[in-house]
């Protein structure tokens, strides 16, 4: 149990999606506008991610390895339209709200990543505690960044009014603001990472089975690193 | 380890004596014309924002140092020149509270975040004014004019750019100018005799803003349907000349060579008159400066010097 604990954990600092692996940021820099929007973005995710997870995982002995990313598709696809179908059915706003980028959670490298670096060498519970830390993961920054873009950007949270509309900062709202965010939260999880003369550097999230295990071996650079040592 | 060997980052500067602190009190000795033409036309809130902007911009360099236990460095001067180049950029009616919030993306977010001054990849001040610019749009181009005829206290009205019909007087006052704008950029007599200070005392060279200028009188007038009146009017209007002058030759943000240089300035003369005339906004300066900021290492690395005897890299 307590390695399941420590892959959950793993998702929200070390190997966060968004920060450190830097997967799915298209969809970070422009949901995280609102606060409303990041929370359904983050909850519909991590629901497709753990899904997913472990339908991949069940069948890794079973999907052919040449046809591999097809597959993880057609599973990913079968998560995202459920989703897409309830939030349209009972949460229209955020459906309106999230637009395109719910049905592109299909395409997300988070999901795909993770099928890939994980679900498909690990167990079906090794693989819902990963899809379930990484969806806390990438829940919890796009979270930390809309509350800071909404205050400042729009002067309000979860769409109430707190600061005046002429005391507000557009550009944190608008485009360059979510760089500058995202630029400015990948610097703080360094900085708390670190500890005292060692510095935090991001693992590139190859797993605990090293480049032998990997999918993506050939043609990384990181296998290249690693035969030199 | 012969001492005389100093490694460090840019800006770089050869001549003996020459400190960073030199070389920016020199720029901003450069831009005191164009700060008292500024208090001349827009009266003396100009001067305070100016105070305000410089001061923050130091004080944010030091608190971030002290924050950080980095060496400090707010001596070298260069926080003054970017707070007085932001404070240069608005106009005179601008809120206090949001020149502060330039002068903290400009020193903060641009400057310091990346390691301090010679590590910046964009001009801070640009940035500074492109952020205040989409933030706080209505106060960005409430282009008063406060200095009028008699019996009118304070008269409205297009930033000249906009405006058509060109005569001696009008010229003249575009020259000097005496009409709504941002601070500092109004008076193109004032830039132009800071640019010359400069020139001389060996801080720039005069590739950049020649180039720059020349090739966005060209291109404006190719873009217009050869219609060299607008050409040259365009060239003492918008923030041109403080761009070209004081923000294109930034030395960490500008090509090495002299090959590069004419290239970036080729390049920001383009973009500025594709975004004036196709683009219909104001800022295509900034908008040119700062993309061929980004293209400086590019340039660097295509416009490298061929040692004597060797072979092209």
């Amino acid at each position: 149990m307590k390695k399941r604990m420590q892959i959950l954990v793993n998702g929200i600092f070390k190997e966060n999606p968004v920060l450190v692996l830097v997967l799915g940021c298209c969809s970070v820099l422009a949901i995280s506008v609102t606060v409303k929007g990041s929370l359904g973005m983050g909850a519909a995710l991590t629901f497709v991610l753990v899904g997913s997870n472990v339908v991949i995982s069940a069948l890794r002995k079973i999907i052919p390895d040449k046809i591999r990313i097809p597959c993880y598709i057609v599973v990913v696809a079968t998560f995202v339209t459920l989703v897409e179908m309830v939030v349209h059915a009972y949460l229209i706003d955020l459906y309106n709200a999230l637009g395109i980028f719910l049905p592109l959670i299909v395409v997300n490298c988070i999901v795909l990543g993770r099928a890939e670096m994980f679900a498909n060498k690990n167990n079906v519970l090794d693989s819902l505690f990963d899809g379930l830390g990484m969806g806390i993961g990438y829940t919890l920054v796009l979270t930390a960044i809309s509350v800071i873009r909404e205050l400042l950007g729009s002067g309000s949270l979860f769409g109430y009014q707190i600061i005046p509309e002429e005391y507000t900062i557009r550009i944190i709202s608008q485009t360059p603001g979510g760089f500058f965010m995202f630029g400015l939260a990948m610097a703080m999880l360094v900085l708390g990472m670190s500890r005292k003369g060692k510095k935090f550097v991001p693992e590139m999230g190859c797993g605990d089975g090293g480049c032998a295990g990997c999918g993506n071996a050939e043609g990384c650079a990181e296998k290249d690193k690693e035969a030199k040592n | 380890m012969n001492s005389s060997l100093i490694v460090s980052v840019s800006p770089h500067y050869h001549k003996q004596g020459a400190t960073t602190r030199r070389v920016m009190g020199d720029v901003l000795i450069a831009l005191i014309p164009a700060l008292i033409a500024s208090v001349i036309i827009f009266g003396f809130r100009s001067l305070l924002l100016v105070a305000i902007s410089a001061a923050n911009c130091v004080l944010l360099e030091f608190v971030w140092n002290k924050l950080f236990k980095k060496e400090q460095t707010v001596a070298d001067l260069s926080a003054v020149v970017t707070g007085v180049l932001i404070a240069y950029n608005v106009p005179v009616t601008m809120p206090v509270w949001q020149l502060l919030i330039g002068d903290f993306i400009a020193v903060i977010i641009v400057k310091m975040l990346f390691g301090g001054l010679g590590c910046n990849f964009v001009n801070p001040a640009l940035v500074g004014r492109l952020a205040m610019m989409l933030s706080f749009t209505e106060s960005m181009t409430d282009y008063l004019h406060t200095v009028t005829a008699p019996g009118v206290d304070l008269l409205a009205g297009a930033t000249p750019l906009a405006a058509n019909g060109l005569d001696m007087s009008s010229f003249m006052t575009l020259f000097l100018g005496n009409h709504g704008g941002v601070l500092g950029e109004t008076c193109a007599l004032a830039l132009l005799i800071g640019g010359v200070y400069l020139v001389v005392r060996g801080v720039i060279k005069v590739t950049i803003p020649v180039c720059f200028i020349a090739s966005t009188f060209v291109f404006t007038f190719l873009f217009n349907g050869f219609d060299a009146t607008t050409a040259f009017l365009n060239l003492f209007s918008g923030g041109l000349m403080l761009g070209a002058i004081f923000m294109a030759t930034d030395y960490v943000t500008s090509p090495l060579t002299t090959k590069g240089r004419v290239i970036f300035a080729l390049g920001c003369g383009f973009l500025t008159s594709a975004i004036r005339v196709f683009a219909n906004s104001a800022e295509g300066v900034s908008f040119a400066v700062l993309l061929m900021n980004l293209l400086v290492p590019y340039i660097n690395e295509g416009c490298r010097t061929k040692p004597v005897g060797g072979v092209k890299a």
